[in-house]
């Protein structure tokens, strides 16, 4: 084909459909840009002004139909620094109360950001400078209002578990072209998990304004609007009294306490202690706020019922021993061990306290022996002769009860916890150069282990449910549409149900005499529990309680981390023990028990600070 | 002997200045678009006026570069080269993180490029090579498989980082096919299949038989000799046609999902969403028809629309050039395209190398593609399809593959003359 070039007069038809199309764009945009008006606006200074409708932000109610979470009208006065040319600065100072500079300030800082894009130039004004704002409107060119909602929580509570929200960053700007400049958006809790469903659609209208910043119908009829669409309802799982009592009960404490539905595993309470009143972060005041909180030493705004991984679970962990024990076949409901004070092995020795001796199982749990736990836990792992294979069956065990991962459920924040792994002590001591004692606090769940309080709660589910548990999640149904299908996948645990029985007959004589948590037992709710204390090289121990009830058809399942409180029996057992009462009668007939908790104060003074 | 020669010498200079010219204008508009008074310097790049500064100051060196490499080397490397632009394509889909649906960025360091834009050129290359070649005839039906080939892999490659855009842009090289003897009759039914395809989408199948239905009557009754044969024949066609209509109807409502369903019919404007694609170019409408005859002048347009098309810089460049300079300026962009478009071609058909012929043609339909719909687009003529204004959109990609598209055209041309003397 080289050389002589056939077809050389299709040249004049390429050339032809590029001319054509040039002459059809041009008699297009004759046509557009010089003939027909209607794109034109016919003065020069008449603008048109996109007003975004922002709609109603997502309801939350709880779990019984009590609202959790509702909008309130709030307005923006919003500058388009291009247009506001000729501005009545004085007006403007004398209706917002601001100085000069002040105005000059704000108005370089909305040139910054952008010539033609609006600023919010006065966040949430009020209802009569709204008014006064609206009559002397026209004077002020480049100015309009922007009506939004605000977040409000009519009770003080659940802080941590809703989330507040906030400015859309930066980033979230960039990566979602959805969010405007200004744009409010969940941050955290479940206003961040749920964002999409909360947020609804944003309307646009478009609207015609003239010299004197008069608005003159909108644009074209409203070929151009778009309706905004609100957000979805929200019904929590969570139950706002129980939640608002717990709360109560860990005033002055630092910890956290999780409450779930067994079968079910909706979250019936959240509490995160040191909490705040969630109105707080709303609003003007938000910023304000947030830095005291995020100064506070406490850590208020440290959600330790999802976050806190670090903590070893303690002898609550003697539960997940014996039915790992029982499985295995090293240990059965009328094995007994002696208790000579403690576990001792060669020079090894690892204290206990002082109760009868020999135990059964049932025994050893009401009596948290740390001997009996020594030989059930040095049984499981030399069991087969081969201490790593013996520890990897232990682990999966473990793992079957929702321990060392996460849920990936509707939690808005999550951590997986620890559990150690063989390649974990080969790094340590050297490929299978370690052996059952090496590893022997895992036998009382002190070491390298750390769960958080929603995995311990979890965990007690799984076991009031004799071996099975729902992932935890915090939202049953949105818009009165059940989500149920999304997270009640069946979990099962590696142990048969038969093996629960002594293990759960035990937990229930921890209520009863000479069981570590007898001074909390409850006159006609068999309760089922287990004391723990997490050591703490820092300073006190935490007091850990697990617990469900009632025993033969578990309705609550939770957990209580009480920080720098002890033992578990002192508060953690009481907490527990109150709220399962609370939920199941809701009432409280223990006043003497209810009282010393909430006059409790375990806050270090020298930790209480200064904002 | 040879002497050393300047890398100008034989250059064609009318292509060089219209390159220089769009690159130019382009930047204006994109100064103008994200224009702010409080902005600083032009130097500032942080800002995309400033970013694109960079992006022509780096194109214009690769454009050196390329003039000074040897013409020859385009030929003899045209397949390694297209090769390895698939190979990254290959890379691109197995490594890019999604932005905004489609996966067709590679991040390089600091820098993000988008390889589709190269793979033009590289096609532009292999194809030119393939059919340039003594031995190859339009004709077989073997040339027409390989030539979809080379054309098919870059194209599915691109279809499946999900960049429809740049796809398409992959049809436009039918015409460098027809120009080098591809039969316009295949050209002609599939425009027609194309026409039939869209109806199909517009209209129900009944509305369809009536509109063949009366073109098949009509076009029996403008026959002289009424035949049994000649009515059996209308009707086979049409029985035909209406199988495709049918397979299209089943296709649109049973295989594809709501959401494609309902992109399809804005495309078509059979739904309004003033939200999506349709608002976009209602605001891109209103502010080119806003600017009049002689637009409302450099860095003075006041409509806020602008916030509300996204790709202001990108694909909605022409936006600003239609509000600000007016139709003067659309004007001059038009004359501008048009010229740069016909000098390719009238430049490709005096070289004596079919090569450089065929890869000219091959350049000449890009910009054709891009000039059109991209224009087109938003004038409300086109449908929205995300694809540059070559040299005028913001995008260090499309500039680079665009110069690297011109100059490589220029070099070979360039050098025919260097080989006459
Ligand atoms: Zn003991």
């Amino acid at each position: 084909m080289a050389f002589e070039s056939k077809h050389t007069d299709r040249m004049y038809v390429v050339m032809g459909i590029v001319l054509l199309v040039a002459i059809t764009f041009l008699g297009r945009l004759f046509y557009i840009q010089v003939i027909d008006e209607s794109y034109r606006l016919s003065a020069e200074n008449n603008v048109l002004r996109y007003e975004t409708e922002y709609p109603a932000r997502g309801l939350m109610y709880d779990r019984n139909g009590e609202l959790l979470v509702y909008n309130e009208a709030a307005y923006d006065l919003m500058v388009v620094p291009r247009q506001a040319t000729e501005v009545d600065t004085a007006t403007i100072c004398e209706i917002l109360g601001i100085e000069r500079d002040q105005f000059t300030r704000r108005m370089v800082k909305a040139k910054a950001y952008s010539w033609r894009k609006p600023s919010v130039f006065e966040k949430q004004i009020s209802a009569e400078t709204y008014a006064m704002l609206q009559e002397k409107l026209y004077r002020l060119k480049g100015f309009f209002v922007q009506k939004r909602t605000l977040r409000k929580y009519p009770k003080p509570i659940a802080a941590h578990l809703l989330g507040y929200v906030g400015e859309a960053s930066q980033r979230k700007l960039e990566e979602d072209p959805y969010y405007k400049r200004g744009d409010y958006v969940g941050i955290s809790g479940l206003e961040k998990s749920y964002e999409e469903e909360l947020r609804g659609k944003k309307g646009v209208k478009v609207i015609m304004v003239d010299v004197f910043n008069r608005t003159k119908g909108s644009y074209k009829d409203g070929k151009y609007d778009t309706v905004a669409v609100a957000g979805k309802t929200i019904t929590c799982s969570i139950d706002a009294e129980l939640q608002a009592y717990g709360e109560k009960l860990m005033q002055n404490k630092t910890g956290a306490i999780v409450a779930l539905e067994p079968s079910s595993g909706e979250i019936l309470a959240l509490i995160s202690a040191p909490t705040f009143d969630p109105n707080l972060l709303v609003g003007r005041v938000r910023s304000e706020n947030y830095v005291k909180l995020q100064k506070d030493t406490l850590k208020p705004l440290f959600n330790r019922a999802l976050q806190s991984e670090q903590n070893p679970p303690g002898s609550t962990f003697k539960l997940i021993n014996a039915l790992i024990g029982q499985q295995v076949g090293v240990v059965n409901e009328n094995t007994t061990y002696r208790c000579p004070r403690g576990y001792v092995s060669g020079n090894f020795r690892m204290g206990c306290h002082d109760h009868r001796s020999p135990l059964n199982l049932r025994e050893s749990i009401q009596h948290s022996c740390n001997a009996y736990y020594g030989n059930v836990f040095r049984n499981i792992i030399d069991h087969t002769g081969k201490p790593w294979e013996g520890f990897r069956i232990w682990r999966q065990h473990v793992m079957s009860f929702g321990l060392g991962r996460k849920f990936f459920t509707d939690l808005p924040i999550e951590y997986a916890g620890i559990v150690p792994s063989n390649e974990f002590y080969d790094k340590h001591y050297g490929k299978n150069r370690w052996k059952s004692l090496t590893i022997i606090s895992l036998a009382i769940g002190q070491g390298e282990l750390g769960t958080t309080p929603i995995q311990l709660a979890n965990m007690t589910a799984a076991i009031a449910n004799r071996g099975y548990y729902y992932p935890p999640h915090l939202v049953k149904a949105i818009d009165g549409e059940l989500i149920s299908n999304r997270f009640t996948e069946r979990q099962n645990t590696t142990i048969d149900k038969k093996y629960f029985d002594p293990v759960i007959d035990g937990m229930a004589m921890v209520f009863q005499q000479g069981g570590t948590g007898y001074r909390s037992r409850h006159d006609s709710i068999v309760m089922c529990g287990k004391t723990g204390t997490a050591q703490n090289p820092h300073g006190e121990d935490h007091s850990i309680f697990v617990c469900f009830a009632p025993k033969d058809d578990p309705k609550i399942a939770l957990a209580v981390f009480v920080e720098n409180a002890g033992g578990g029996s002192q508060y953690g057992a009481p907490i527990a023990s109150l709220m399962v009462e609370k939920y199941l009668t809701d009432t409280i007939q223990r006043p003497h028990l209810e009282k010393p908790i909430l006059e409790a104060n375990l806050i270090d003074p020298k930790l209480k600070v200064v904002h | 002997m040879r002497e050393q020669r300047s890398i100008f010498d034989g250059i064609d200079w009318v292509l060089v200045i219209l390159f220089l010219l769009l690159v130019f204008m382009g930047w204006l508009n994109i100064y103008a678009a994200v224009f702010n008074e409080e902005h600083q310097s032009i130097f500032d790049t942080t800002q995309r006026y400033g970013k694109q500064l960079i992006f022509i100051g780096f194109s214009v060196f690769v454009a050196l570069v390329i003039l000074l490499i040897d013409g020859k080397f385009y030929s003899t490397f045209s397949v390694p080269i297209y090769i390895a632009n698939m190979l990254l394509l290959i890379v691109v889909l197995l490594t890019a993180k999604e932005v905004a649906g489609a996966r067709s960025w590679i991040d390089i360091g600091p820098l993000k490029l988008q390889p589709a834009e190269f793979a033009k050129s590289a096609t532009a290359l292999a194809l030119a090579s393939f059919l340039g070649d003594i031995n190859t005839r339009m004709k077989d039906l073997q040339t027409k498989v390989i030539a979809g080939i080379i054309l098919g892999i870059p194209a599915a490659l691109i279809l499946l980082q999900n960049d429809t855009g740049s796809m398409l842009v992959f049809g436009a090289f039918a015409l460098v096919l027809y120009r080098e003897g591809l039969s316009g009759n295949i050209l002609l039914l599939g425009l027609a299949f194309a026409v039939l395809f869209i109806f199909s989408l517009l209209f129900t199948p009944l509305t369809m038989l009536i509109i063949l239905g009366s073109i098949g009557l009509i076009a029996f009754f403008f026959q002289r000799k009424k035949t049994w044969k000649l009515g059996l024949g209308i009707g086979g066609i049409l029985v035909v046609l209406m199988g495709f209509v049918y397979s299209v109807d089943y296709l649109f409502n049973n295989v594809l999902e709501p959401h494609q369903q309902v992109r399809i019919n804005v495309l078509l404007g059979k739904e309004d969403d003033p939200k999506g694609a349709g608002y976009n170019v209602n605001q891109s409408k209103i502010a080119i028809g806003s600017g009049g005859f002689t637009g409302k002048g450099f860095l003075k347009g006041t409509q806020t629309k602008y916030d509300f098309v996204p790709e202001q810089t990108t694909d909605f460049i022409f936006c600003t050039v239609g509000e600000e300079w007016g139709f003067l300026g659309t004007f001059v962009v038009i004359a501008l395209f048009t010229a740069l478009i016909l000098r390719i071609l009238y430049i490709s058909e005096r070289q004596r190398s079919a090569f450089t012929r065929i890869y000219g043609y091959c350049v000449a339909s890009i910009f054709l593609f891009h000039f059109m719909i991209n224009i087109g687009m938003t004038i409300g003529l086109m449908p929205v399809i995300g694809i540059p204004l070559p040299f005028f959109s913001y995008g260090g990609s499309s500039l680079l593959g665009f110069t690297i598209l011109l100059f490589i055209f220029i070099k070979l041309d360039g050098y025919r003359l260097q080989q006459l003397r």
